[in-house]
């Protein structure tokens, strides 16, 4: 893909508003066009986090391994939204494995470069990390959320 | 002649015609006059008081489409003594009905404007009529949403006609679990995570909200958040009601009582109190 789209996507893409010029830039020249087809494996629990990834289409399912219950789905992304951010933080180790459920588009990002780039510009590092304690929140909320089971048998009891 | 609402405090007899299961513990009733009414008419988001002899009375929602009153529609998830007894009826079983009480979703209001309808678990029960209403009249509305949110796939309500509506092009669609394994093909995560990428103008959106009150207090902050004002988002409130009609009292919700001003509020109208633990 031409660096002049990439740039673009990247642009419209909700975690980079607001970005200045130069930086958008510089998210440009570690960015790369992926694509992955259903049921393939994007990442595994375990392995190096050096990348991250925005969906440009199609659906990530977020998987972990439980005892009696085989592969339980933690999560799913979907269209404009990013994928992994244990490339932010040591150990740098995949939390989850990360499987495309349909075709997927994305861009991913190399996090390892980034890392590097934020270590001698903190400017940048600190746009980054506000992006991606947005997301962190988030998904915090959510998790906690999940973790009410909200809808489990207490639920509805007046009715 | 329509069944109608003569005296409140006295049940008229419905006969149970059949009985659909849902989930393992939710079931879906129909119920049709055993007094020699022709029909219940209602409007979408009210509730009636369900009756069963000898054991006890409680609020159910009305699940059914509005505009085919001759049959009576509940769905019940059997989590208590009386739920119990209403999901597993004998052949003909009569349940006493009183009804229709509360409050309706603002289907007349939303004409012109988007629609979204956000549900959670038995919520999307109550929330059916006034999406059947949506759906009969849609050249009315803007776009419309239905975001559903569930247990596990096993959980959601309603699985034939899921996928037909999912199926309509001027209706979207979306449903997520909060776990599932390996085999499912849908989304996983809160309902919440449904509304940022759900195709709705904030500013001309009337958004319904039904479910656990939890679920639906993450779920007015995200619409917040998307920018819909607070006097176009109604919530379906639940509470211990009793009397149905405002005597009794057991169902106060700071000044209002839910059975009678509600159960269906506007959001700003009861916003003071929705976060206040003591109520």
């Amino acid at each position: 893909m031409a660096t002049e789209s990439l740039e673009r996507i990247l642009g419209e893409h909700p975690f980079f508003k607001g970005l200045e010029e130069p930086y958008l830039q510089l998210f440009v020249d570690c960015a790369s066009n992926v694509r992955f087809n259903a049921g393939e494996t994007i990442f595994r629990e375990g392995g190096d986090a050096d990348k991250f990834y925005l969906i440009r289409q199609g659906k990530v399912a977020l998987e972990t391994a439980a005892p009696q219950r085989g592969s339980v789905i933690i999560q799913t992304l979907g269209e404009g939204e990013v994928l992994g951010w244990s490339w932010l933080v040591a150990p740098y180790r995949w939390r989850f494995d990360a499987r495309a459920t349909e075709l997927t588009r994305a861009i991913a990002l190399d996090g390892k470069c980034l890392r590097g780039r934020s270590e001698e510009d903190h400017d940048l590092g600190y746009e980054l990390m506000k992006r991606a304690a947005q997301i962190m929140e988030q998904r915090l909320q959510a998790a906690r959320l999940q973790l009410l089971d909200v809808y489990g048998s207490g639920a509805g009891s007046k009715r | 002649m329509m069944a109608t609402l003569s005296d409140p405090m006295a049940p008229s007899p419905f006969r149970v015609q059949g009985v659909r299961k849902e989930t393992y513990d939710t079931f879906t009733l129909e119920l049709l006059p055993a007094n020699g009414a022709t029909g219940f008419a209602f409007a979408p988001g009210q509730f009636n008081m369900v009756y069963v002899s000898g054991v006890g009375e409680v609020p159910i929602s009305i699940s059914g489409d509005p505009a085919k009153p001759r049959t009576l529609i509940h769905t019940v998830r059997s989590v208590g003594t009386v739920t119990k007894k209403i999901c597993q009826p004998q052949a003909g079983s009569v349940l006493g009905v009183r009804g229709p009480f509360g409050s309706s979703w603002p289907v007349e209001q939303a004409v012109g404007s988007d629609v979204v309808i956000v549900c959670g678990g038995i919520g999307l029960a109550p929330l059916r009529p006034a999406l059947y209403h949506v759906m009969a009249n849609r050249g009315k509305y803007g776009r419309v949403a239905l975001l559903y949110g569930a247990r596990t796939p096993e959980d959601l309500l309603y699985k034939t006609e899921l996928p037909k509506w999912r199926g309509q092009f001027d209706l979207q669609v979306e449903v997520t679990v909060d776990s599932a394994t390996g085999g499912w093909r849908g989304n996983v995560g809160v309902v919440t995570t449904l509304i940022p990428p759900a195709r709705f103008d904030p500013e001309n959106t009337v958004a319904m909200v039904c479910g656990p009150e939890v679920m639906m207090r993450f779920t007015l902050l995200e619409l917040e958040k998307r920018g819909v004002p607070s006097e176009n988002t109604f919530v379906s409130m639940e509470r211990n009601m009793k009397c149905a009609v405002g005597f009794c009292g057991h169902c106060q919700f700071g000044p209002t009582f839910i059975c009678k001003d509600g159960p269906v509020f506007r959001f700003d109208q009861i916003q003071p109190f929705f976060v206040t633990r003591e109520i």
